[in-house]
């Protein structure tokens, strides 16, 4: 598997008040890359491919990254990043949860989900949920429709002019974001298999913007 | 659309697998990476390790178990077994684990679902409940279904859901073994109860099992062990069964 991956490039994962990063470092060990978990600043500047990953809550995490300045650093970086569940929501403008601010470099709200029948459709929306209606682009090369990534997760991005692709829980959801050199995903690629291995790999593929 | 979940369960004894395994493909079918790893390309959707070690002193096996699942295999995973405190779970998540699973702790000290769930969050705790029934009511038992508990099964899922608890995995210890069937009404309704997914486990024996729990159980994932590890039921066929049933899968 990727043997026109670079295995040299530097790959960070941002370090914060985040839980399951351990998972995807070893994904990225899976494709023979070497990543590095950390918050400094100059680090994560010079870094070939930053992955800002997690799960936890919006405000302490938001909280977190504004004391240390990375808010900044996110927002002013150029090389390929890849923000990953909560760090797909962060990477949008608002989100619901503890009505918190976030980075804003998507111009997509984040909202809760809200059963229609109680008993029926569970929150958090857990388990293994198709891909669809995927947009032409370089991180979904060769990624079929209606394949399953592993979502879990209780709050979703609104579907908007960067959406890449969408999963349909409740009602249709943001999957997938992309603008200029900023990707996020809201599934946990480093738990899907042999799909997200893909779309880890494509990202690591990527060529800068 | 989001799918049913197929969950193995792998009991572990001192970092190996326990029951009797009967894998042709796997040069050691004690060793649970390599039989983990075997469910995950099969299509299992996700992996539950249950630890029965009783030693504290071995603990440390388990979690270098954990980190050579979490290495190796690509989807995601719940341990359970013997844990009781927050820095087990921490332990167990930086590991790698996904998500934890807890039973009798959770029963002897409810508070603990609550602690466990503001520090790690509710995804990943996962609380067990072995359920019995005595003259037509469901009693919660610990000890391996030994022990009978004052709490009555669908109060206490209730409860657990309230406290933060992120999944119900639910044992029928009528059912568990007896390859009948799983516990269809229980099953039904504590799912429909709970805003929460739930996991039945205990009884399957045949396909048709399967498709009920999910379809007359309400069941969001089903758990078996000893039907795959014996390979009565092969997980791609089980899919297959499943799918042609209008039950939605992951293929």
């Amino acid at each position: 598997m990727g043997s026109s991956l670079n295995k040299s490039m530097k790959v960070v994962l941002i370090k914060y008040n985040a839980g399951n990063v351990q998972s995807v470092l070893y994904a990225l060990e899976r494709l023979g890359v070497e990543a590095e978990l950390t918050d400094d600043v100059e680090k994560i500047s010079a870094a070939d491919r930053v992955i800002f990953p997690g799960q936890g809550e919006a405000s302490s995490a938001m909280a977190y990254l504004k004391e240390r300045n990375l808010d900044q650093v996110i927002r002013e970086i150029k090389q390929p990043f890849l923000g990953v569940c909560l760090g797909l929501q962060l990477l949008c403008t608002h989100s619901e949860e503890n009505d918190t601010d976030c980075l804003g470099i998507f111009p997509v709200k984040v909202k809760r989900f809200i059963p229609i029948v109680s008993g029926q459709e569970k929150v958090p929306h857990v388990g293994w949920n198709s891909l669809e209606n995927l947009v032409d682009n370089p991180l979904l090369k060769g990624l079929p429709e209606s394949k399953f990534m592993y979502y879990v997760h209780s709050y979703y991005a609104e579907l908007g002019e960067h959406t890449l692709a969408t999963t349909s829980y409740i009602h249709d959801f943001t999957a997938i974001l992309h603008r200029d050199n900023y990707w996020a995903i809201q599934a946990h690629p480093e738990k899907s298999s042999t799909l997200g291995e893909k779309l880890l790999e494509n990202f690591l593929a990527l060529t800068s913007p | 659309m989001l799918t049913k979940r197929i969950i193995p369960c792998l009991d572990i004894k001192d970092g190996r697998t326990v029951k009797g395994v009967n894998f042709v493909e796997l040069r050691d079918a004690g060793d649970p990476v390599a039989l983990a790893k075997l469910y995950s390309e099969q299509g299992a959707d996700e992996l539950v390790f249950l630890d029965i070690t009783a030693t504290v002193d071995k603990r440390k096996t388990l979690v270098d178990l954990v980190t050579q699942v979490a290495k190796e295999v690509r989807i995601p995973f719940t341990v359970g077994g013997g844990i009781g405190s927050i820095e087990d779970v921490y332990a167990l998540l930086a590991a790698g684990a996904d998500k934890i699973s807890i039973n009798s702790a959770a029963v002897a000290r409810p508070e603990l679902v609550d602690a466990l769930a503001r520090e790690f969050g509710s995804q990943c705790v996962v609380v067990a409940i072995d359920s019995r029934q005595m003259d037509g009511v469901d009693w919660v038992h610990t000890h391996g279904g030994r022990k009978v508990t004052a709490l009555q099964t669908r109060a206490w899922a209730k409860e657990l859901a309230d406290r933060g608890a992120g999944e119900i995995l639910l044992t029928s210890m009528d059912h568990d073994g007896t390859k009948s069937g799983f516990a269809l009404e229980l099953t039904a309704a504590i799912s429909s109860a709970l805003p929460i997914p739930v996991i039945a486990s205990g009884g399957a024996g045949s396909m048709l099992h399967f498709k009920d729990v999910f379809t007359i159980g309400k069941a969001d994932a089903a758990l078996a062990a000893s039907i795959f590890h014996f390979k009565e039921i092969g997980i791609p066929e089980l899919k297959s069964y499943l799918e042609k049933e209008g039950v939605v899968v992951r293929k």
